[in-house]
């Protein structure tokens, strides 16, 4: 087996008296690109909020069990949740830059830490853009209003914009639901060379979005991990039957 | 009977629409044509002169600028910081309701009051005396709940995706609220808040026993010197003068002033209001 780098550990989640997510235990690989599949409602996005503890946010939360991160509980109260944000980063359903340029869009978190100067910043900022491969198309307009892309690259800003933080790890909240199919195919391919580096973990409502591009797949119905495991034997020899009633369109 | 009672009832509606516009139409033509005949640069421009009979209106002008600078100044800062607070910390409470119904009691109290609470708190007990600092002051106050409301309702509409999009990234609350939130909302809030300036201007109760003086030659050199104010100088012309024959066209010339700026005024705001409008992509 691949060395694991995150481990969730029996997690259970309410909200208020609503139990979301039922004990959930569930292996990350290291430099692979895990999908979370399964139907709306069924927990999966409440589950990738917990990766980067954005859960807290909302009012009467209760989480229980742990998720460990390179051996360390985040849930523990020794968690710094800023650090761990920015060494987790996030990319939304909807393509949400800031009402900013494109240059503080991507510098705003080596802003906010406030350690790095003037050039080492700018040269943070190019080095994402390419990682996130929008360099070309907006170098020549760096100080333009973030808006005036299109949704395609609004969303690679996006990712550009957690890349800057140097994360380990990047969650995505259904990052292509919203886009057009090139823009879509274009984001794939770019996931599949940022696993190299960095550990993705996506949430997908896109069944052969997942059997494209994931290593590993978890599926979850109403709050439970069904089925876990590699991607190729999820999608050809799954071992429950609600799972192969998802995955061949029976509900969802 | 049905068709009469259709058309007594549109009649209705359209006299409605006819009084509010006629009655407008009549106010701004008296205002003109009263106060059209005594504007000029010189008027705006020179000190009242021989008992106020003759000359302009330049240290009233001034003293109005002023009033509404300081009132904005002081205003402004502590309206956002208290809207911040509503709008991004404050949990339902009893304590957070009691702040509400303050706020929406002090925007109904009658601005006369709002003189007297000055006289007595500025002028009495802090000892700033009558001037430009205790009418500031006191108009700020008056001021305050309209630029409360109107930066909660800016903030209020920054929307939540990009509070995430801070926090995902490692911000602080107060680094998503001074980087993001306000930056976003800004533009409302001054728009807001450039409409109270335009009542500030206008309003004569709150400077009456704080801030205004019924004729001074010189400009003001410290904001403890009171001074001289539009409204109060209509008030002051209609009242107490010694020669309306003379008095009450400057008193209509200096209402033409007062009303055009407030026009001003409101009208950069609409400006402001329909740029951020059409600029807004969110």
């Amino acid at each position: 087996m691949v060395e694991s780098e995150i481990l969730i550990k029996e997690l259970n989640l309410w909200f208020g008296n609503n139990h979301i997510l039922r004990n959930i235990t569930m292996p990350i690989n290291k430099n692979k690109l895990t999908a979370i599949i399964g139907p709306s409602g069924c927990g999966k996005s409440t589950l990738l909020r917990c990766f980067n503890r954005m859960n807290d946010l909302i009012e009467g939360v209760k989480i229980t069990g742990s998720i460990f991160i390179d051996g360390k509980d985040i849930y523990s109260e020794k968690t710094d949740v800023y650090a761990l944000r920015m060494k987790v980063g996030m990319v939304f359903q909807k393509p949400n830059p800031f009402p900013k340029s494109i240059f503080e869009n991507v510098s705003f978190s080596l802003q906010i830490k406030g350690k790095l100067n003037k050039q080492a910043i700018s040269q943070r900022v190019e080095k994402s853009l390419r990682d996130a491969w929008l360099w070309d198309e907006v170098k020549d307009r760096l100080h333009t209003q973030a808006f005036e892309l299109s949704g395609g690259q609004q969303q690679r800003l996006c990712i550009a914009r957690a890349l800057a933080n140097d994360p380990e790890i990047l969650l995505l909240d259904e990052p292509t639901s919203a886009l057009d199919p090139q823009s879509t195919i274009k984001i794939e391919e770019l996931l599949i060379e940022l696993k190299k580096t960095v550990t993705i973990i996506q949430v997908t409502h896109n069944i052969a979005q997942a059997a494209r591009i994931s290593d590993y797949t978890g599926f979850i119905y109403l709050g439970e991990l069904i089925e876990f495991g590699p991607t190729e034997k999820i999608f050809t020899t799954p071992k429950d039957k609600r799972t192969e009633e998802y995955l061949t369109g029976k509900f969802g | 009977m049905r068709a009469f009672k259709q058309t007594f009832w549109l009649t209705l509606i359209k006299l409605g629409i006819f009084i509010t516009i006629l009655s407008l139409c009549l106010f701004l033509f008296l205002i003109f044509t009263k106060g059209g005949k005594v504007i000029s640069l010189s008027f705006l421009f020179e000190p009242p002169k021989e008992g106020m009979t003759k000359g302009g209106i330049f240290p009233a002008l001034i003293g109005t600028l002023y009033l509404t600078l300081g009132s904005i100044l002081f205003a402004l800062p502590i309206g956002i910081l208290a809207a911040i607070y509503l709008s991004e910390y404050a949990k339902p409470s009893v304590f957070v309701s009691a702040i509400r119904i303050a706020i929406k009691t002090l925007a109904g109290v009658p601005s006369i009051v709002f003189g007297l609470f000055g006289l007595a708190l500025f002028v009495n007990f802090f000892g700033f005396g009558v001037s430009i600092l205790s009418g500031a002051l006191t108009l700020g106050i008056l001021i305050l709940p309209t630029i409360i409301n109107a930066s909660e309702e800016a903030i209020k509409t920054v929307p939540q995706d990009f509070r995430e999009a801070a926090y995902a990234l490692g911000a602080t609350k107060r680094q998503t609220i001074m980087k993001i939130v306000l930056p976003t909302a800004l533009p409302s809030v001054l728009t807001g808040a450039i409409i109270s300036v335009g009542r500030a201007a206008g309003e004569t109760a709150p400077i009456l026993f704080t801030a205004a003086t019924f004729y001074t030659r010189r400009l003001p050199k410290s904001i403890l010197d009171e001074i001289m104010a539009l409204p109060y100088h209509i008030y002051a012309l209609m009242t107490e003068g010694t020669a309306p024959k003379f008095q009450v066209p400057i008193a209509y010339g200096t209402a033409l002033v007062l009303l055009l700026l407030v026009l001003t005024i409101n009208l950069v705001a609409i400006i402001m209001r329909y740029r951020i409008r059409r600029k807004k992509k969110w």
